[in-house]
C-alpha cells in the first residue's frame, strides 16, 4: 500500500519554499512506485546492489567481554563492516539509484562527520552521477579523513563557513542548491528529517538493519532481544534498526511483525548529552545535542519534530563531540515515538562517550565511530534492569575518520581509560 | 478578504516593494533605513523578521539577519519596531514559520496573528510554508483581516498555480527565477513566461528574486507584472555602509535614492 501520509502524528510535513513543492511530489511519487511497490524491479535492484556493492548482510556479532562486563548478553550488530563503514551507505545508494530511475543528471547531499557525504560519493561513482557534498567548515577540519575520501570518489566538497559550521549549516546550504538546481537535481538528504517523504524513505531504505537483526537474533539466539540500543542525531541508523521492532507504530510493514511479543523490546535512542543539558538562552547554545530528551516542538529544514530552539523559535547551534550527532534537530518519526512512549530516549555526555570509544577499542578490538560510542556508553552509565539479558547495539560506524578529533578530545580531558596520547616525533 | 491598505497600494499605479531586514545592523539604524523606503517611495514594505535558518535566502540577505540577530533582533523587539516606524504604507512582515508557530502561550499561529494584527502588520509572506501546510495560518489571517501572500516559482504547475491563488490574498509574489535571493545583472526570461502563464489570474502579481535597478524595474512592469520587489539590492546599500562604518544619514540617503530610481522605472514600464 502507498504511504501518502506526510505527517507522523503532530510531526513531518513538508515546510519547504515552493520552488520545491514540485520536486518534492515528483520524489514521493517516485518513492510510492519505486520504492513501496517495487516498479520496474527497483528494490530488487537496491537489494542486488546493496548486497554486491555494500556487503550486506552485516553480522550479528557476540561481544564476549562487553558480555562479562556487564553480566548480559550484548550483540553488536555490525554497520561499521557495510562498505564505506557505515550504516549510510543504505540511504545514499538507495537515493542515488532512485534518482538515477527518475532521471535526474546530478546528485547533492549535505553531510555532518562525512560518513553520509563518503557513502553518498561513493554510491555516485559507483552509479556514474555527477556529485557535489556540502560540509561545515568546522566538520571539515574535524573529518578531514571523509573529505578525502568524498573527494577521491570523484565528489566536490564544498565548505559552508555560515554560523558554526556545523550540519546544520549544511543543510540549509544545500537546501539551497537544491532551490537553485531543482530540475535535474535530487538532494540525497542524509539522514532521517526533512520535508516528507524524506524521513519514510530514508528509514525504508535502513529498514535492512532491523530485518537483518530479527533474524539474525532468532538465529543465533533463539528470539529477539530485550532491547535495542541505537545513537540518535538525526536518527537515520536508530530508525534503522528500531523499524520492525516498533510493532505497535501504524508506520511499520514489518511481513512478520505478529509472530513475536514485540512490545516486549525495549528501544533506546542514546542522545549526545554533549558538556551540559543546560542551554544557555541568551547567546542561543545548547552544549549538546538531545533534541529529543531537551527540545520542544518546533519547524526546521521542512518538518516539524523536536528542536533545540529557543522561546522566539531561534534554532539553537548544539554540540556534541560526535560531529555526526551535532544537530539541532531530529527526525519527526522518533520524536513521534518517543511522545509515544515506545521510544525511551536517553543522552550521555562527552566524556562518557569517549571513555566508551576507548573501551570499544581496548575490549573488543573494534574501534567504533564516536556516534556508536555514546550508544555504547549507555550500557555502562545505565544500572538498573531495564536493558534485560539480551541486548542489541546498533554500531553505526566505525571510527577511523573520528581518529584526529578523538585523540585531540580525549587529550584535552581526563578519560580514565585512554591510553598514552604523546606523539612519537623521533 | 484582501487587506484594503495593500489593495489599494496596486489601485493606480504598479506598486513598489522594497524589503529589509528590521534590526539591520541595529534597531536604530534600521528604523531610518526603512523610513528612507517610504520616503524613496515605497508603496508597501516587505519587513523582514529575522530567522537563524533562512533557507531560501541567498547570501546577502542571510548576511543581514545574521547582523540584525548579532544586533539584538527578537520577535519582541520586531513588534516594536514596527510600532515605533514612522511610515504611512502597508507593511507585510516577512519570515519563516517557526517564528509564527512559537509565538505566544498556544502553539500555533493565531497569537502571533493577532499580535501582528495589533502593531499594524497588514499582511505576511513566508517563504517555508507551501499550500499544503499553510491552513492554520490562513484561517488566522481571516480571522484577523490580514493577507498571506504566497510565492508562485518558476516549477510551480498548472495545478498548483490554481490552488496557490485561490489560497493568496493581497498579491502573489512571482518568484523571477529558480534559486534564492540576490541580486542579479539580467530579467531573467523565466519572469516573462511566468507572467503570461499569470495574466489570467485577477490578482495583483508583484516579481521578486533578482531586482537591481531601474531599467530591470521598468521591463519587469511592461512585461505585465503589477509590482515589484528588491531585497538584495537595497540590502547591499547596508552592508556596504556597515562595512565602511558610513554614517546612518549616509546610508539612508542611498536607500532613498535607489528606490525613488526603482519607483521611476517601475512607473515607467506601466507606460
Amino acid at each position: 500500500m502507498p504511504e501518502t501520509d506526510t505527517t507522523f502524528g503532530d510531526y513531518g510535513g513538508q515546510y519547504v519554499p515552493e520552488a520545491l513543492m514540485p520536486a518534492i511530489e515528483e520524489l514521493t511519487d517516485a518513492y510510492e512506485r519505486y520504492v513501496l511497490n517495487n516498479e520496474d524491479g527497483f528494490m530488487d535492484e537496491f537489494r542486488e546492489r546493496i548486497r554486491d556493492f555494500g556487503g550486506r548482510p552485516t553480522p550479528l556479532q557476540r561481544a564476549d567481554n562487553l558480555s562479562e562486563r556487564y553480566d548480559r548478553d550484548i550483540y553488536l550488530k555490525r554497520e561499521d563492516l557495510l562498505h564505506g563503514g557505515a550504516h549510510k551507505l543504505n540511504n545514499a545508494l538507495g537515493q542515488v539509484l532512485l534518482a538515477k530511475y527518475m532521471g535526474k543528471e546530478r546528485i547533492i547531499a549535505e553531510t555532518g562527520a562525512g560518513q553520509h557525504g563518503t557513502a553518498t560519493a561513493m554510491a555516485a561513482a559507483h552509479l556514474d552521477m555527477p556529485c557535489e557534498i556540502y560540509m561545515g567548515r568546522r566538520d571539515v577540519n574535524r573529518q578531514r579523513p571523509n573529505v578525502f575520501r568524498m573527494r577521491i570518489n570523484g565528489a566536490e566538497v564544498n565548505p559552508v563557513d555560515t554560523g558554526r559550521g556545523t550540519l546544520k549549516e549544511a543543510i540549509s546550504e544545500t537546501m539551497r542548491d537544491w532551490a537553485t538546481t531543482v530540475e535535474n537535481t535530487h538532494y540525497v538528504i542524509g539522514s532521517i528529517v526533512g520535508p516528507a517523504p524524506f524521513p519514510a524513505m530514508v528509514r525504508d531504505f535502513h529498514r535492512i538493519i532491523s530485518e537483518e537483526t530479527r533474524r539474525q537474533t532468532r538465529e543465533q539466539y533463539g528470539r529477539l532481544p530485550d532491547s535495542v540500543v541505537a545513537c540518535a542525531g538525526g536518527g537515520s541508523n536508530t530508525m534503522g534498526i528500531f523499524a520492525d521492532f516498533t510493532s505497535d507504530s501504524p508506520f511499520s510493514t514489518a511481513p512478520d511483525s505478529n509472530t513475536d511479543a514485540d512490545d516486549d523490546v525495549s528501544l533506546f535512542a542514546v542522545e549526545a548529552g554533549g558538556s551540559s543539558l543546560d542551554v544557555d538562552e541568551e547567546r542561543g547554545v545548547a552544549p549538546n545535542s538531545a533534541s529529543l530528551s531537551t527540545g520542544s516542538e518546533g519547524v526546521l529544514h521542512g518538518a516539524r519534530t523536536k528542536l533545540l530552539q529557543n522561546s522566539d523559535g531561534q534554532i539553537m547551534e548544539s554540540h556534541s563531540v560526535s560531529s555526526g550527532l551535532d544537530y539541532a534537530g531530529v527526525g519527526p518519526e522518533l520524536a513521534k515515538l518517543v511522545d509515544d512512549e515506545r521510544v525511551t530516549p536517553v543522552n550521555v555526555d562527552d566524556d562518557a562517550a569517549l571513555e566508551a570509544f576507548h573501551r570499544l577499542s581496548q575490549e573488543e578490538g573494534i574501534i567504533p565511530a564516536l556516534e556508536t560510542a555514546h550508544a555504547l556508553a549507555f550500557l555502562e552509565t545505565e544500572t538498573d534492569a531495564d536493558l534485560g539479558e539480551f541486548v542489541v547495539v546498533n554500531v553505526s560506524g566505525r571510527g577511523d575518520k573520528d581518529l584526529e578529533a578523538a585523540l585531540e578530545e580525549t587529550a584535552q580531558r581526563d578519560i580514565p581509560n585512554a591510553p598514552a596520547m604523546e606523539v612519537f616525533d623521533e | 478578504m484582501s487587506n484594503p491598505a495593500i489593495d489599494a497600494a496596486f489601485a493606480d499605479e504598479p506598486a513598489f516593494i522594497p524589503y529589509l531586514a528590521a534590526g539591520d545592523p541595529s534597531y536604530d539604524a534600521s528604523l531610518e533605513y526603512v523610513e528612507a523606503l517610504a520616503r524613496g517611495g515605497a508603496d508597501i514594505i516587505e519587513l523582514g523578521l529575522p530567522f537563524s535558518e533562512p533557507i531560501a535566502e541567498g547570501s546577502t540577505i542571510q548576511n543581514a539577519i545574521v547582523r540584525s540577530l548579532q544586533g539584538g533582533m527578537t520577535v519582541g523587539r520586531y513588534f516594536e519596531f514596527v510600532t515605533d516606524l514612522d511610515v504611512d504604507v502597508p507593511v507585510v512582515c516577512m519570515t519563516y514559520y517557526n517564528l509564527i508557530y512559537q509565538y505566544g502561550d498556544e502553539p500555533g499561529p493565531e497569537p502571533f496573528v493577532r499580535k501582528a494584527k495589533s502593531v499594524g502588520i497588514d499582511g505576511f509572506v513566508v517563504p517555508d510554508l507551501p499550500a499544503e501546510e499553510a491552513d492554520p495560518l490562513r484561517e488566522a489571517c481571516d480571522e484577523h483581516g490580514l493577507d498571506l501572500v504566497f510565492i508562485v516559482a518558476p516549477t510551480t504547475d498548472d495545478e498548483r498555480l490554481d490552488r496557490l491563488v485561490s489560497l493568496s490574498s493581497g498579491y502573489l509574489y512571482v518568484q523571477a527565477r529558480l534559486g534564492v535571493t540576490g541580486a542579479r545583472d539580467d530579467v531573467s526570461s523565466e519572469t516573462t513566461s511566468s507572467l503570461d502563464r499569470l495574466a489570467a489570474y485577477d490578482i495583483p502579481k508583484a516579481v521578486g528574486f533578482g531586482i537591481k535597478t531601474g531599467e530591470h524595474a521598468r521591463d519587469i512592469i511592461a512585461g505585465g507584472a503589477d509590482g515589484i520587489i528588491v531585497g538584495s539590492a537595497l540590502v547591499d546599500i547596508i552592508a556596504e555602509g556597515t562595512e565602511a562604518d558610513a554614517p546612518t544619514e549616509e546610508t539612508a540617503a542611498e536607500l532613498e535614492s535607489l528606490c525613488e530610481e526603482l519607483k521611476a522605472g517601475a512607473l515607467e514600464g506601466a507606460q
